[in-house]
């Protein structure tokens, strides 16, 4: 069969959903950032949200969010989007209010705002995207990067006895019975790119339900910032992060109840 | 048996050439152009395109969701 017999509209099996604008991402090249936006974008376009959802961006290399997916969107400062988001989802109860954070935003200098808001059960979901690293800032460490691992800021690795230890903050996050969904997910293969979809579609549906505050982890590569190819990063990564990172999920219940871990 | 054919568009300009889908196709169907698109980038293209099934695999990992996939039954 001819190439041109093929490429017809009956044919067509996977395109670029309208949610996402005509704006070229400014991401590096392979970065993470833009396989979750565009998770995002096909959910609340498959849900039929687009005019229910309002999207919190933050500080980090997804400030500009805002600028790539077609909804309602906030833009927060550094860290307070778990904050901003209580705001707006508390004057409008019915909408699809979600974060959007980095590791630097969300377990560094948002500490605070995430596990308040988590512990009060925010009907708000909440996208973590763990690189191990500040991306945007040109590649500092984060409370999140690995032992030994070198960045701008650990030039000889990342020196627990003076940095103190790789933050899991998903893991304290699932002990609070403000959570209903707790997970870790990746979106290096398609097929891990599928099973996070499904994982985001869960924990979305659970904002519409009303059932707290759901939170969905995504260990993702930072190319620039690791000084590796975006091949060579998602490789780097399924060997490094994910081992102290664990894919799954951590809690599947409703608010109020403790978690199982 | 019916078996199952595809093809893929790359839009090009779009493309920053990362290579992550090339890597994510599971028959070996995609390369890097050895030319680039208006940015310097090396574009993703159908090298070997007889191999491709459709899959999809590439659109769902491109990052700038640069690629449309189509499927049919082969006659
Ligand atoms: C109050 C304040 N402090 C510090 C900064 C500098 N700053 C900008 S982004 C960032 C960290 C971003 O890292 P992360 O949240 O992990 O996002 P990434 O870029 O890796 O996606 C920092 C410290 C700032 N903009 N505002
Ligand atoms: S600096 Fe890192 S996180 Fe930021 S766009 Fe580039 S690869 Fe992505
Ligand atoms: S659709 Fe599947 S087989 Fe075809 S190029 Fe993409 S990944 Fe390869
Ligand atoms: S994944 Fe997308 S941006 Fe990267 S090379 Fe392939 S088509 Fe281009
Ligand atoms: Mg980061």
């Amino acid at each position: 069969m001819d190439i041109q017999d093929i490429i017809k509209p009956e044919n067509l099996v996977y395109q670029k959903t309208k949610l996402l604008t005509d704006t070229p991402m400014h991401y590096c090249p392979g970065c993470s950032h833009g396989v979750v936006h565009k998770i995002l974008a096909e959910l609340i376009d498959e849900m039929g949200l687009q005019d229910k959802s309002i999207g919190v961006a933050p500080v980090g290399c997804a400030v500009f969010a805002y600028n790539y997916i077609d909804i309602d969107w906030q833009e927060a400062a550094h860290g307070r989007a778990p904050a901003v988001a209580t705001g707006i989802s508390r004057v409008n109860p019915d909408a699809f209010v979600f974060t959007y954070q980095g590791d630097g935003d969300l377990a560094s200098i948002g500490a605070a705002e995430i596990m308040h808001a988590c512990n009060r059960g925010e009907n708000i979901l909440v996208i973590f995207i763990n690189n191990g690293i500040y991306g945007m800032t040109g590649g500092q460490m984060a409370p999140t990067t690995l032992e030994g691992m070198v960045t701008a800021t650990t030039p000889n690795g990342r020196n627990v006895e003076l940095n103190g230890y790789p933050m899991r903050i998903t893991n304290l996050i699932a002990q609070l019975p403000g959570t209903s969904y707790v997970t870790r997910q990746s979106v290096h293969t398609a097929g891990g790119v599928r099973k996070c979809k499904k994982a985001v579609k869960k924990a979305i549906q659970n904002v519409l339900d009303k059932k707290g505050t759901s939170f969905v982890e995504v260990v993702s590569t930072c190319n620039s910032g690791w000084k590796l190819s975006p091949v060579a990063s998602n490789k780097w990564m399924e060997e490094n992060m994910i081992p102290y990172y664990p894919l799954g999920d951590m809690k599947d219940s409703v608010k109020g109840e403790h978690s199982e871990n | 048996m019916a078996k199952v054919i595809g093809a893929v568009v790359v839009d090009k300009e779009a493309c920053k050439g990362c290579s992550v889908c090339v890597e994510a196709c599971p028959h070996d169907v995609l390369a890097l152009h050895l030319e680039v698109n208006s940015k310097g980038y090396h574009y993703s293209y159908m090298q070997n395109p007889e191999a491709c099934v459709g899959c999809a695999n590439c659109g769902v990992v491109c990052p700038d969701t640069c690629i449309t996939v189509y499927r049919a039954k082969a006659s």
